[in-house]
C-alpha cells in the first residue's frame, strides 16, 4: 500500500498557547517511556508476571477486568476463555511484537540501505536495475505478498520476519538512494574520491554517517506498522502460531467469544494502539530533534 | 510530453511483468500443486498426465512463459476448491469489494475534507490538534480490531448494526468505517497543507480586500483550488483499499474479493491466489500510473523533469 510511506505529520507545536507547549513537551517523555515499557516487558517479561501466560485456570474462565463487578486483583485485566491471565499474555506477548519488530526493522533496513547506497552511488545498470526491483516490489500490495509468502512458507515467527522484511526493504532503499543521490554531490565526497578513498571508505566514512539520522527516524516510524502488520498476520492464522503468544493472535482467539468477553477484545487491542501511537510520536519527534532545519517550524 | 506518457507506461508494464514473476515463483515454492489435487492413490499414468497439462514437466521459465501468456488471454486455471475459471471467480467477487472500497473511500473524505479544512484555517487551535489526534488513532488501531469494537458496541451491545454479511445499506457501515479510518490522516494533512498554501494565495487575499465573506471565500475558492491534490491521489487510496482489504472483509465476513483470497490461501486454491493478487497489482499499478500521468498533466515540471 502506498499509503503506508506516510509518516505522520510533525508533532512540533506552530503556534498556540503555553499551556499545550507544556504539554506538547511531554509527548516524547511520554511515548519514550511506553516504548521503554515495552522492552522491559519482553525482556524481564516472565520475571514481572504474578501468572504463567499459558496458565489455565477454568475457574477463572471469563473473569472480568478488577475494577468491573465481578472481577479481582488476581487477574487485573481479567481472563480468557480459558481462565488466562490477560495481563500475563499481554506481556508474553509484548516478546515477540517486539522481537519480530526489531529483526524486520534491522533485517530491512540493513538490507535497504546496502541496496540504496550502490543504486545510488554507482548508479547506471546497478541503479536501473535496484529500481525496478523497487518498483516491483511497491507494486504489489504488500498484505497480499505477505499473505502467499507466508501460506507457502511454513507459519510461525521466522516466517512473519522473512515477510515483513520482503515488503518493507524497498521504502529504506528509496529512501537511502535519494540521500546518497543528493550526498554524493558535495564537496568532501568529491574529494575524498580524489583523495583515492575506495567505495567501501566512502560509504563508511562520508556516506553512513549522514544516513543514520534519517533511518533512525523511519525505523521508529515504522515499529507500530510492522506490529500492526504482524498482529494483521496472526489475526488471520498466517502469523504466529499458538502455543507462542502475540497481540494478533490474541485478538483472533477472542473473536470467537466477542459477546462474553469485551476485555479480551479490548485489552490486547489497546496494547497494539499503545505501542503505536508511542512509535508514531516518538518517531516524529526524533525526526524533528535531529533535524536542526524543522525545530523552527 | 508523448515521450513521458511511453516511459512511465512501459515503467508500469514492466512493474506488471515482475510482479507476475514474483508471484508466479513464490507460489511455485509451496511445491507440487499435483499433491493437493489428486488422492495418494491416484495411479502413476494420471500424476504424468495432470502434470503435463499443468506444464510441470517444463523448465521453470517455460512454465512462467505460459503462466505469462495464459494470464494476458484472461486464463489463470481453474479453481480447485470452486471448479471455475479462477479469474472469473475473481470478477464476481470484485463488486462487492469495489462498493465497500468506495463507501470506505467516501467516508474517509467526509472526515478529511472538513477537518483538513478547518485545521488550515484554525491552524493552531484546540480543533488543529484534535483532528491530528483523531487522525493519528485511525494510523495506530489495526482496521480489524476497530472492526471488532464497533461490532461487540453496535451489533452485541446496542443491536443497532449487522455484525457480518453484506445484503442492505446497513451492512457495509461498519466494514467502510473500519477500513476508511487508516487513510484519514493522510488526507486531511494533504487537504491542510494545500488549504494552508492556497490561503496565502494573492486572489484569496484579493477576496479579503474586497470584503468577500471569509466562508464563501474558504469553502468555494480556497476549496476547490485545495482539492487538486486531494483528488488526485485520490486513485492510490483506492487502489490501495482494494488491495488491502482482506482483513477486513475477513473480520465482516464480507462476501468480496478479499476474503475469496484468504480464503483460497488456507485451501491452497492457488489459481484463486495468482489472479486475485496479480489482479490487484495490475490494479495499484494503473491507478499509480493514472496519478502520475495527471500529475504530469497538470504541472508541466514534472514531466520535463529528469
Amino acid at each position: 500500500m502506498a499509503v503506508e510511506a506516510d509518516v505522520p505529520a510533525a508533532t512540533a507545536v506552530r503556534a498556540g498557547g503555553r499551556r499545550f507547549r507544556v504539554l506538547a513537551a511531554g509527548i516524547p517523555y511520554l511515548s519514550g517511556g511506553l516504548l521503554l515499557l515495552l522492552i522491559v516487558a519482553a525482556v524481564f517479561g516472565d520475571a514481572l508476571t504474578p501468572h504463567d501466560p499459558t496458565l489455565l485456570n477454568l475457574r477463572a474462565a471469563f473473569m472480568p477486568p478488577a475494577w468491573v463487578e465481578g472481577g479481582s486483583w488476581a487477574h487485573p485485566l481479567g481472563a480468557d476463555n480459558l481462565g488466562r491471565d490477560i495481563l500475563a499474555r499481554i506481556i508474553s506477548g509484548a516478546r515477540v511484537s517486539l522481537v519480530v519488530a526489531l529483526w524486520a526493522i534491522v533485517l530491512s533496513g540493513g538490507i535497504g540501505a546496502l541496496v540504496g547506497m550502490i543504486a545510488g552511488y554507482f548508479g547506471g545498470w546497478a541503479d536501473v536495475i535496484i529500481m525496478r526491483l523497487v518498483d516491483i516490489q511497491m507494486s504489489i500490495p504488500s498484505l497480499a505478498l505477505a499473505l502467499i509468502l507466508a501460506a507457502v512458507l511454513d507459519p510461525g515467527l521466522d516466517t512473519v520476519i522473512i515477510v515483513i522484511v520482503v515488503s518493507y526493504w524497498a521504502w529504506y532503499a528509496r529512501l537511502v538512494r535519494s540521500e546518497v543521490l543528493s550526498l554524493k554531490e558535495r564537496d568532501y565526497v568529491a574529494l575524498a574520491k580524489v583523495a583515492g578513498c575506495g567505495p567501501f571508505t566512502i560509504f563508511h566514512r562520508h556516506l553512513a554517517p549522514n544516513i543514520v539520522n534519517t533511518m533512525l527516524v523511519l525505523a521508529t516510524l515504522q515499529i507500530g506498522q510492522v506490529i500492526i502488520f504482524e498482529a494483521s498476520l496472526s489475526f488471520l492464522g498466517l502469523g504466529v502460531q499458538s502455543p507462542d503468544i502475540s497481540w494478533g493472535l490474541m485478538l483472533a482467539d477472542a473473536r470467537g467469544y466477542i459477546t462474553n468477553a469485551w476485555w479480551a477484545i479490548t485489552m490486547p487491542g489497546v496494547a497494539i494502539m499503545l505501542t503505536c501511537l508511542s512509535s508514531n510520536l516518538f518517531g516524529d519527534w526524533l525526526r524533528d530533534a535531529l533535524d536542526p532545519r524543522r525545530r523552527q517550524l | 510530453m508523448a515521450s513521458y506518457f511511453a516511459r512511465r507506461v512501459f515503467q508500469g508494464l514492466l512493474s506488471i511483468v515482475g510482479a507476475s514473476l514474483v508471484i508466479f515463483l513464490i507460489t511455485r515454492l509451496s511445491g507440487d500443486p499435483v499433491v493437493l489435487m489428486l488422492p495418494p492413490e491416484a495411479p502413476e499414468e494420471v500424476v504424468r498426465q495432470v502434470r503435463e497439462s499443468l506444464r510441470l514437466d517444463l523448465p521453470i521459465w517455460e512454465q512462467y512463459l505460459g503462466f505469462a501468456w495464459d494470464a494476458l488471454h484472461g486464463d489463470f486455471g481453474r479453481s480447485y476448491r470452486w471448479q471455475m475459471p479462477a479469474l472469473d471467480l475473481i470478477l464476481e467477487r470484485l463488486p462487492a469489494t469495489l462498493y465497500l472500497s468506495v463507501v470506505a473511500l467516501a467516508f474517509s473524505m467526509v472526515i478529511a475534507v472538513p477537518f483538513g479544512v478547518l485545521s488550515a484555517v484554525y491552524r493552531g487551535s484546540w480543533f488543529d490538534r484534535f483532528a491530528k489526534g483523531f487522525a493519528m488513532l485511525g494510523q495506530a488501531m489495526p482496521n480489524f480490531w476497530i472492526g471488532l469494537l464497533m461490532i461487540m458496541l453496535f451489533s452485541v451491545k446496542l443491536g443497532w448494526l449487522p455484525a457480518f454479511g453484506a445484503g442492505t445499506p446497513a451492512h457495509v457501515i461498519m466494514p467502510a468505517i473500519a477500513l476508511g479510518w487508516y487513510p484519514v490522516a493522510a488526507q486531511t494533512r494533504i487537504v491542510r497543507s494545500a488549504m494552508l498554501d492556497v490561503l496565502d494565495s494573492d486572489y484569496i487575499r484579493m477576496g479579503r480586500s474586497v470584503g468577500a465573506p471569509e466562508r464563501v471565500l474558504v469553502w468555494k475558492y480556497a476549496l476547490r483550488n485545495a482539492a487538486i491534490p486531494l483528488v488526485t491521489m485520490q486513485g492510490v487510496y483506492f487502489a490501495a483499499m482494494l488491495g488491502g482489504s482482506f482483513v477486513v472483509e475477513v473480520v465482516f465476513a464480507w462476501p468480496g474479493m478479499g476474503r475469496t483470497v484468504v480464503e483460497a490461501l488456507f485451501s491452497r486454491d492457488f489459481p484463486v491466489v495468482q489472479a486475485g493478487v496479480l489482479f490487484s497489482a495490475v490494479v495499484f499499478v494503473a491507478a499509480n500510473l493514472l496519478v502520475d500521468l495527471s500529475y504530469g498533466f497538470i504541472d508541466p515540471r514534472i514531466r520535463h523533469g529528469r
